[in-house]
């Protein structure tokens, strides 16, 4: 009896033994998505193992998709009960993760006073997306603005200074009619700019183009939207017109699509995030710039990219173990690093400090050019039930360039649905 | 005869189990589902009825996508039955190479679908795509294939003609290869016309064939979205949203339960009435042996 005993007892002990080392040794899970070219998961690879030699706490990192799918694939498995303890998730998204009642705050995973401190050091405008309720929601890591492209070669073609990129719609349009070749039988050979109108990027074109006329689409609580403004039409009817002068395709043009068209030389510029920098300065073969977006006035842009959130599926040990990698990951030298690794903009103005990233914008400026437009740049369009009201508007968008819709038409109609949509948050 | 049905049922019961566990239990809540609002965070479902299907009614992209699967469904579904059939009716025949034809119409079925959706993509770029190339050299102009909405469901329904097609000549081969040739040396006999035998007597025997291949045409007009979800995501401006699609996007896009619960029922309801139009009456009319 006592034989059996002992060995119950033994076994038992054997049995808990690895789960206890396991609560020792935190593993965190990371989700991340990839939205620009570039060796992105072997550099978050290398992050982790750093962090792993550092601290000891093991992190597992997830390539996601898209941010789209990425999205997706985190909220199915939190909802499944083994989800990602961190992940980075547009910044856009704040309001419909809150919604889910799946994130957790920075005060919920502890942020103490020396955080709140780090916290500070953002540039502000890539907090804009952050802040919900008097609290903050994420923390800026793979940050972007929308720029423009331009082939040189091809600007030096048409007769146009490749020193001086437009800085007015109309300036923009008039160069854009100019890049735009024809072959003898009156095929377009060369587009003049192009612009992504593709479900998952049509409203953050917009977007930029609804702050180039001097318009914001939503209030800050992301309950109510402003489509049917005269401003945001005049963005749209923008953006049609310049199919109708000539100077783009007609119909919709596919994110996935510009780089080739832009490295292909079939599009003279394109609108696309800073974080394609890299991959444009590795695989270009011809000389080409970096440019803040023109303004109806003068230069206006948005901000973009993503965040890192934290869930509160995670428990304590882990909620710190993710805050920690958080900071790690937004340290000046390692902000530098995979600034200089992506071309998404280091997102505290420390790391413009360090050494490597001074050295590396001294020999490759456009580098740092996208900083420069931060003070004209605001917030991402960011409302509750987002991927909804972004579907109401890519889908009117994308009527409008096919010609079926006239721009006010267009945003009417999404202003309809929008309304629709948020009718549930308002606030009486 | 106790003991039989015990047995009986025993000898089905893993078979159903899974179906239930699969099929018919996600199906029963997806109905029940479809009378409650959608749960979020701290608001629980609330039942609401038949709200979910008036607004469904009301909805102008659920129109859109039905639209878009009718005419999705009534462009492969004989585009790619009748084209399997010529295949299969080619590669039956004694032609020099006819391994490596077979092969070849047989491909397409091979290759996953994200693949054909990615290789197809290129084919579609607008300028320096496969298409617009091969069109400019006799003077075609710039088509933005995928991005126009006129075009954008056309070249959807010739992507899934053209993976799907393979698939069907071989139900039709094997049909073909198992037909006695007496038939033949009997028609040519009787001096009958090649057309009077294929309409008189292949066409008539390969009807079981046949509607196994619609079966298949029909689930697989509602069933095959992966190349939207690739090459449109349902654009330009939900020209390409089809049934399915949408259900993913009200999902896990949206994640709107209620919508996707709903939109399912309507998606199963109407595969019920389909499969019971080609069984019920359909299916009487084909010959077995």
């Amino acid at each position: 009896m006592l034989n059996r005993r002992t060995l119950l007892a033994a076994s038992a002990a054997t049995l808990a033994a690895p789960s206890i080392a396991r609560a020792q040794a935190t593993k965190i899970s990371f989700y991340y998505p990839i939205a620009v070219g570039g060796p992105i998961p072997a550099i978050f690879d290398g992050y982790c193992k750093e962090f792993q030699a550092a601290t000891g706490i093991e992190v597992a990192p997830v390539y996601a998709g898209n941010y789209g799918e990425t999205l997706t694939k985190a909220i199915t498995a939190i909802k499944g009960g083994n989800g990602p303890h961190l992940a980075v998730l547009l910044a856009a998204e704040m309001h419909s993760l809150q919604d889910l009642d799946i994130l957790a705050s920075l005060d919920d995973v502890g942020l103490d006073a020396a955080g709140k401190k780090w916290m500070e050091g953002f540039y502000p405008a890539f907090l804009a997306n952050s802040k919900a309720e008097g609290k903050l929601w994420s923390v800026p890591f793979q940050r972007s603005t929308s720029v423009m492209y331009f082939n040189k070669d091809a600007f030096k073609e048409a007769g146009l200074d490749t020193e001086k990129f437009p800085r007015t719609w109309a300036e923009l349009q008039a160069a854009a009619v100019k890049l735009t070749k024809k072959d003898a039988g009156g095929r377009v050979t060369r587009w003049g700019v192009k612009m992504a109108a593709d479900v998952g990027n049509a409203q953050w074109t917009f977007g930029g183009l609804a702050n180039q006329a001097g318009h914001i689409l939503m209030n800050e609580a992301g309950t109510e939207t402003y489509f049917n403004h005269p401003k945001a039409i005049e963005a749209l009817a923008f953006w049609r017109g310049l199919a109708t002068a000539g100077a783009a395709p007609e119909g919709v043009s596919n994110w996935g699509q510009l780089t080739p068209d832009f490295l292909e030389g079939n599009a003279a510029i394109i609108q696309h995030t800073t974080g394609n920098l890299t991959n444009l300065r590795t695989n270009a073969k011809f000389p080409f710039g970096i440019a803040g977006l023109p303004g109806k006035e003068g230069p206006r842009t948005v901000v973009g990219g993503g965040n890192i959130y934290f869930f509160k599926n995670a428990n304590p040990a882990e909620r710190a173990a993710a805050l920690k990698f958080a900071r790690f990951l937004t340290e000046p030298d390692r902000a530098a690093d995979w600034s200089m690794k992506t071309g998404y903009i280091a997102v505290r103005p420390e790391a413009y400090e360090t050494k490597t990233l001074k050295d590396y914008i001294a020999g490759f400026p456009a580098a740092d050019v996208a900083r420069g437009f931060l003070p004209v740049a605001v917030g991402e369009l960011s409302t509750f039930e987002n991927q909804k009201v972004y579907a109401a508007l890519t889908n009117n968008v994308q009527a409008c360039l096919n010609g079926t819709k006239t721009p006010a038409q267009a945003m009417a109609d999404t202003q309809v649905e929008a309304d629709r949509i948020l009718k549930s948050y308002k606030k009486a | 005869m106790r003991r039989e049905t015990v047995q009986g049922w025993l000898l089905i019961l893993p078979a159903l189990l899974l179906l239930v566990a699969f099929t018919h239990w996600p199906a029963a809540t997806t109905i029940i589902d479809s009378f409650y609002t959608t749960p979020k965070g701290s608001r629980p479902p609330r039942f609401v009825g038949f709200e979910n299907y008036a607004d469904l009614m009301t909805d102008p992209v659920f129109w859109t996508a039905l639209r878009n699967n009718a005419v999705y469904a009534l462009w492969t579904i004989p585009a790619s039955v009748i084209l399997a059939l010529v295949m299969a009716l080619a590669v039956n025949t004694a032609i020099p190479g006819r391994a490596l034809v077979r092969m070849a119409y047989f491909t397409p079925t091979m290759l996953p679908m994200i693949a054909v959706a990615n290789i197809w993509l290129f084919f579609f770029t607008p300028d320096y795509g496969l298409f617009d190339h091969v069109l400019g050299f006799f003077g075609g102009v710039r088509h933005n294939w995928l991005g126009d909405r006129d075009t954008a469901l056309p070249a959807m329904i010739v992507v899934a003609v053209w993976k799907e097609a393979g698939f069907f000549m071989i139900f039709y081969l094997a049909a073909l290869q198992a037909m006695p040739p007496d038939l033949k040396e009997c028609a040519a006999l009787e001096g009958s016309s090649r057309w009077n035998f294929f309409r008189r007597v292949t066409l008539p025997l390969l009807m079981p064939t046949t509607l196994f291949v619609l079966v298949n045409a029909v689930i697989n007009a509602f069933r095959l979205v992966d190349h939207v979800v690739v090459m449109t995501r349902g654009g330009p401006d939900n020209a390409t949203t089809l049934l399915l699609y949408y259900i993913y996007e009200a999902g896990f896009r949206f994640w709107d339960q209620a919508l996707a619960a709903t939109l399912t029922v309507v998606l199963l309801a109407l595969l019920g009435l389909l499969a019971w139009l080609q069984f019920g009456v359909l299916g009487k009319r084909v010959h077995y042996r």
